[in-house]
């Protein structure tokens, strides 16, 4: 395929050109001036800080936490949201028998340090390659999208811990081929980042359409905001304009996803590269594009970009890269833009609490204004002060007195119940649904308990294929997806019967199960300890084992109960929930 | 509640015998445990439902129920004549015969052009709302005639495809149960003997309850009612329902072999067994460019497959228990675009009905000369919503009690199409 070819100039248009290439910047706000304040506040621990804020929110609501959670408990928490899958026995073994005041702290930084740097940076690759793509984004026939290239990325920029802005920079300013390297093949000018826009553009930005999905999702993502029916109609509810859509779109109409092709009809890879934009018009000296308001009016717009309070960045009107890049310049603004911070601590936030400070979180606006306004700003404030340190939030969140607090609705917070539609207070933790990922992993470490899951191509293979099985896409337009891993009949069916649990259950010797049985040392107390540690960190109760005596006292065999035992274990709402 | 896999009778005759054993553990958690119904699964009297045929993507209806030809944004489409009133596509020839028994609304007039917004309002009758989770079409009615199903034992809401939204406030126990056009259910098979699957449940019962009992909060209650309903269709012989396979090649064949004929079969033969809601998707209606040649494969998928349905549950006696809706989330621009396309448009476009309590074989409305308005009482999403609840008996005077107490009108207090209702 030919590289983007430069349009022929029109001489007469040039100086007209130049006289308004130079970018107009009107800033009104911008989190760079509330940094200083976070800065000269630095010394201020922020976890108290923030528990502070919490514990007023409460006051207000005139509602008290619940107790806090057990050691096990958090443990466990702890180990799903930031590395993605519960603790072997050993590890939850370390953490209970650690006598240290500030032992949470301790496990934090284990968690973040380079001993768990392959578990954290899968889980985090793999919930942003959910995120930029989907979860059957590069399944598609014939996919633009290379799923693994984008996962390539990910990795290199969660093992590093690169700054957040940084790597937003990278994903929308991303330019080279799609598919890694291998072997075989020395892939040129890879760049894995490529893959989050891949799917959403193509080869002729002259299409009235072109770019919409690029526009919703990259202003959904990292701005929290939701602009896609913008691109009919002004927006009901909030204050985005129809306009504003295409102007935001506009950024987008250099950019083409070039299919590459060796032999076959497959395509082979995809390259992300820029070209001059000419318009519909064919006059790239105002290189604008056309939309259709309501009424049947056509209107005109060109890059614009719109930020917190309304403050407007007008590019250039020209398409001519020489004059003006204008992804690259999209990618700083938005990486400059106030809602950039309180997009991703919101995200945070509703990984690690279930809830965001919106709901959705990321649908945030003057129409769905956050629950606790100064805790997210203070977060805001405090992430850019780190230098959009990701390990640094996740330190602040995990450790704050909100997050470790039990999932047990307590007496005098009976109202801080989200899922009946209240504003969620974080005066608990709400239990919620391992997501598919963690549960796969979680079960590969329960039932080999002590050998952590290496990653191996064949296990991510495997895995990959166990979770497509609840992936449903509707092949429209949008790529819209959902996932039938939610709590219904299909998830029960799988751990009820499925080959995953089939195995888990497996009784010979070198298994998990197998070894526990067989240990001579252990009473059979201390055997349903082990189990029930392993899946629930916590040991078993006189009552429970009482129960298991009785439902499993006719089974064969000790070994055929205690599989029984495990196979019950694991298909309780204790295991299956992060609580 | 205790169920033991097996493809034959006598194991399940076996088993039932071992209930009495079964009561005695089951004390406080007998709830859990509901009794082993009968699997005598007769279409009832009066045992309404509904089938909902959802066209994923937005179908150009201006080049399907409510053609333009001859004007500027008619398409190369013609008219023709059918068995009822209206005028529909020439490429539909088989619901042609049929539409006697259909009714076509031609003044749907919505407002959400976005295809997961659109998806939202036409399944649940409200517009998006980041506070409150709607219920869709399938959970408001497998809530509303569930208890009219004691003998049922699969869910009462199956989606075939999955393009459906889900139970919102209702809870998951009125998610829409999904499988693909072929049947298929994963992990059925239960791999373990009889006795050890019924102490197995004994102990997560017990295990369940006592989470639950320390106000872990809905997640975990919702669990458990998951695990019951799993437990239930485990055994249950009207999962044969889901195997069109068992059915007479000539009715295959009469259906088509699509996944969308298949589903429509599917559906009947789950209607039968008494599951209150079924939705059958067909995707690929998003034609922003060429639009008439991709039209000109897919209608006739879609016409056999319907015409098939409705002739079907005519024979059998059904129609009249059987409401029938096919729409999309919204309809085409009659501006045709630069790609010979046509992209989203909400404003006028049409949704057809049949079967069950509706007058049949009329259009509802109608919209301007190039198809760009609505010139009679325009109808919305609630609008049709409460109709169609109507036609099988749903009361609308229902009102849902959403999780924070805020009371809400069945169908977003949407009046129903009077034309439509005898």
């Amino acid at each position: 395929m030919n590289a983007p070819l430069p349009l022929t100039r029109c001489p007469l248009h040039r100086t007209v050109t130049l006289a308004v290439a130079a970018i107009s910047i009107i800033v009104f706000h911008s989190w760079s001036a509330s940094a200083d304040t976070a800065r000269s506040t630095a010394h201020q621990d922020p976890v108290a800080h923030l528990d502070a804020l919490m514990r007023t929110h409460w006051e207000e609501n005139e509602i008290s936490p619940s107790s806090a959670a057990t050691e096990g408990e958090w443990c466990r928490r702890v180990f799903l949201d930031v590395i993605g899958r519960i603790p072997t026995l050993d590890e939850l073994d370390t953490y209970l028998k650690d006598n240290s005041d500030d032992k949470k702290s301790r496990l934090v930084e284990r968690l973040l340090s380079d001993q768990y740097s392959e578990a954290y940076t899968r889980n985090w690759a793999n919930i942003w390659t959910n995120v930029l793509i989907g979860r059957s984004g590069g399944s598609e026939r014939n996919s633009r999208t290379n799923r693994r290239g984008m996962q390539v990325y990910l990795e290199e920029a969660f093992r590093e811990n690169r700054p957040y802005d940084q790597v937003v920079t990278e994903l929308i300013n991303a330019r080279g081929t799609s598919r890694p390297p291998t072997a075989s093949d020395s892939a040129r000018d890879f760049n894995g980042a490529v893959n989050f826009l891949a799917m959403k553009l193509g080869n002729n930005p002259n299409d009235p359409e072109y770019g919409t999905q690029a526009t919703a999702k990259t202003s959904q993502i990292f701005l929290g905001r939701r602009v896609q029916c913008t691109q009919c109609h002004d927006h009901p509810f909030n204050r985005w304009k129809q306009n504003q859509f295409w102007e935001f779109n506009a950024f987008f109409r250099q950019t083409v996803a070039l299919r590459r092709f060796e032999g076959g009809r497959n395509i082979s890879f995809i390259q992300l590269a820029e070209q001059d934009f000419q318009g519909p018009t064919g006059e790239p000296e105002e290189a604008e594009i056309f939309y259709d308001r309501r009424n049947g009016i056509r209107m005109a717009a060109y890059p614009v970009f719109t930020d917190r309070d309304g403050a407007q960045t007008k590019l250039s009107r020209s398409g001519f890269i020489e004059d003006i890049d204008r992804r690259a310049q999209l990618a700083s603004l938005v990486r400059q833009s106030g809602y950039l911070p309180e997009a991703l601590v919101n995200r945070y936030w509703a990984h690690f609490f279930g809830h965001g400070f919106t709901q959705p979180f990321d649908d945030m606006g003057p129409h769905n204004l956050p629950s606790h306004p100064d805790i997210l700003q203070y977060l805001s404030e405090q992430f850019v002060a780190s230098g959009y340190d990701l390990k640094e939030l996740t330190r602040w969140i995990t450790l704050s007195e909100a997050y470790g607090l039990s999932s047990r609705l307590g007496a005098h917070n009976e109202a801080d119940n989200p899922t009946l539609g209240e504003t969620p207070l974080f005066s608990r933790f709400y239990p919620r649904q391992m997501r598919a990922e963690q549960l796969y992993d979680s079960l590969l470490i329960a039932t080999r308990a002590d050998k952590t899951g290496q990653t191996t191509a064949d296990q991510e293979g495997k895995r990959a294929e166990w979770l497509r099985q609840f992936v449903i896409a509707f092949g429209t337009d949008e790529n819209d997806e959902k996932s039938t891993f939610n709590g219904t009949i299909p998830q029960v069916l799988s751990l009820f019967n499925g080959d995953l649990i089939q195995q888990s259950i497996v009784a010979e010797s070198g298994s998990f199960l197998g070894e526990v049985i067989r240990d001579g040392e252990m009473t059979p107390r201390e055997k349903m300890d082990r189990l029930f540690l392993a899946a629930f960190s916590r040991k078993s109760s006189a009552k429970e084992r009482r129960w298991a005596n009785r439902a499993f006292a006719n089974n064969e065999s000790a070994t055929a109960a205690f599989q029984d035992v495990w196979w019950t274990l694991l298909n309780t709402n204790e295991f299956i929930l992060n609580h | 509640m205790l169920h033991f896999k097996s493809r034959r009778d006598t194991s399940r005759r076996h088993f039932l015998k071992h209930l009495a054993a079964g009561a005695a553990w089951a004390g406080p958690a007998a709830h859990f445990l509901s009794t082993l119904q009968s699997q005598a699964a007769e279409l009832k009297k009066n045992q309404k439902s509904v089938i909902l045929l959802w066209m994923g993507g937005g179908p150009s209806t201006i080049d399907i129920w409510d053609l333009k030809p001859g004007g500027i944004t008619g398409g190369p489409f013609n008219p023709i004549g059918t068995s009822g009133d209206p005028q529909i596509c020439e490429h539909l020839p088989k619901m042609a015969q049929q539409m006697h028994h259909m009714s076509i609304v031609r003044s749907m007039s919505t407002r959400e052009a976005d295809h997961s917004r659109g998806r939202y309002y036409m399944h649940t009758g409200f517009v998006p709302n980041p506070s409150v989770e709607h219920p869709s079409y399938g959970a408001v009615v497998a809530h509303q005639l569930e208890q009219t199903r004691p003998n049922l034992e699969i869910p009462p809401f199956v989606s075939v495809g999955g393009n459906s939204t889900g139970p919102g406030f209702l809870g998951l126990a009125y998610a829409p149960f999904i499988v693909d056009s072929n049947g298929r259910i994963r992990d059925l098979e239960m791999k373990t003997t009889e006795s050890r699957w019924r102490s197995r449940m004994q102990f997560l019962n017990q295990l369940e309850s006592q989470f639950i009992s320390q106000n872990r909060g809905p997640a975990a209650t919702e669990h458990r009612k998951i695990l019951e309903k799993t437990n239930r269709l485990l055994t249950s012989t009207q999962m044969e329902a889901f195997r069109v396979d068992g059915e007479a090649q000539s009715v295959r064949e009469a259906y088509g072999n699509t996944a969308f004929g298949r589903g429509c079969l599917m559906a009947r033969r789950l209607v039968e067994v008494g599951v209150p809601f079924v939705e059958v998707d067909l995707g690929g209606w998003d034609t922003h460019s060429d639009n008439f040649n991709q039209l000109e494969t897919k209608l006739p998928e879609m016409d056999q497959a319907m015409a098939a349905l409705v002739a079907d549950l005519t024979d059998r006696g059904m129609l009249d228990q059987v409401a029938l809706l096919w729409m999309g989330e919204f309809g085409r621009t009659p501006r045709i675009n630069g790609n010979t396309g046509r992209d989203h448009w909400a404003r006028s476009w049409s949704a057809v009905v049949g079967g069950a309590g509706f007058q049949r074989g009329i259009a509802v409305g109608k919209t301007n000369s190039d198809g760009t308005e609505v010139e009679t009482t325009p109808y919305s999403s609630e609008d049709l919503m409460a109709t169609v609840l109507q036609s099988i008996g749903i009361s609308l005077d229902t009102r849902f009690t959403a999780a924070n107490g805020r009371p809400m009108k069945i169908a977003g207090g949407g009046r129903p199409i009077k034309e439509l209702l005898a």
